[in-house]
């Protein structure tokens, strides 16, 4: 089993109407030293064979990020792979 | 003239965009989302609702429906189409429109009546209105703020393809105000506000949304007619 994992963060310029709901919340848990929040997507592909970051770079870009509005990072997990 | 209406799974609003196109006068043809076939149809309209559960993004699986391809297809050939809030959401997503829509600024669902103002009376979706004509239609979205980088908001300002803005306030946080664009050609158009329940008075607040699909009929008859689409910007 082999894992790639697609992280998905609004572009900074973007503003993250979610994010800012968080933010204004914390005071109410006591913690007053955040200044900014911000909430993205975290998805996990499992490969049936061997791991392939360029299919993981293909499906980020034309269906896991929105250009317009999204940034993407990828990355291999290889702690599920020292299990199998 | 025939006016296809997509229903994808968790569309909501194919029925009522169905029955304004058909008290415009419209033969009306019900397409499904996993048939690529369009049956031959002039116009198109992708409908409210939440396809595929708004999974993702809204709009974001729908996209690449069997049906959409061809749509897609068809659109950059002229064919006109009409993105109405999740259709909007949809099509942008396909890329025939830039920009995106968000989360509600504000990250309430807003359903209300709503007042637009009319900037471009020259696409296959708006001919029957007058440019400055204010008119009232419902809205109702989570996910309707439309943001786009800046230079792509100053295009479509200059080529004239803000269709529609917001007045007497802004729902859902778009940026200028923009509550409908059109593509170069002016064939498509997405509205994040609905017109198709704007067409009784039993049920609308008006009857204005009425002239969104009077006026595809009388651009297919145009082109008919005049062997072009009478779409276009100016």
């Amino acid at each position: 089993m082999a894992r790639v994992v697609v992280d998905v963060m609004l572009k900074p310029e973007i503003l993250d109407p979610q994010g800012q709901a968080v933010a204004n919340a914390l005071p109410r848990l006591g913690v007053t030293d955040i200044s900014s929040v911000r909430i993205g997507r975290r998805i996990e592909i499992e490969f049936a064979g061997e791991p392939n970051l360029e299919t993981a770079r293909e499906i980020a870009d034309k269906l896991l990020a929105n250009p317009v509005i999204e940034d993407f990072q990828i990355h291999l997990d290889d702690t599920v792979a020292e299990g199998v | 003239m025939r006016i296809g209406v997509v229903t994808f799974p968790g569309s909501l609003d194919d029925g009522d965009a169905a029955r304004a196109a058909r008290i415009a006068g419209a033969d009306v043809v019900r397409l499904w989302h996993g048939d690529p076939g369009l049956q031959g149809v002039d116009a198109v309209v992708l409908p409210g609702g939440f396809s595929y559960g708004d999974a993702l993004r809204a709009g974001a699986i729908a996209r690449f429906a069997p049906v959409m391809e061809t749509v897609a297809d068809a659109a950059r050939g002229g064919l006109p189409v009409l993105g109405i809030c999740n259709g909007f959401q949809v099509l942008c997503e396909a890329h025939l429109l830039p920009g995106a829509l968000t989360r509600n600024q504000h990250l309430h669902f807003r359903n209300r009546d709503q007042f637009l103002r009319v900037e471009s009376a020259s696409t296959a979706w708006t001919n029957q209105f007058t440019e400055g004509q204010e008119i009232l239609i419902p809205v109702k979205n989570g996910e309707g703020c439309f943001v786009a980088d800046e230079r792509t908001l100053d295009q479509l300002e200059a080529e004239g393809r803000v269709v529609a803005r917001y007045t007497r306030g802004n729902p859902n946080g778009s940026q200028r105000d923009i509550a409908a664009i059109t593509n170069e050609a002016g064939n498509v158009v997405g509205i994040m506000p609905h017109p198709e329940h704007a067409v009784e008075a039993l049920t609308g607040p008006s009857l204005d949304g009425l002239g969104f699909f009077t006026s595809v009929l009388r651009a297919l008859a145009g082109a008919s007619a005049g062997g072009q689409l009478a779409g276009g910007h100016h």
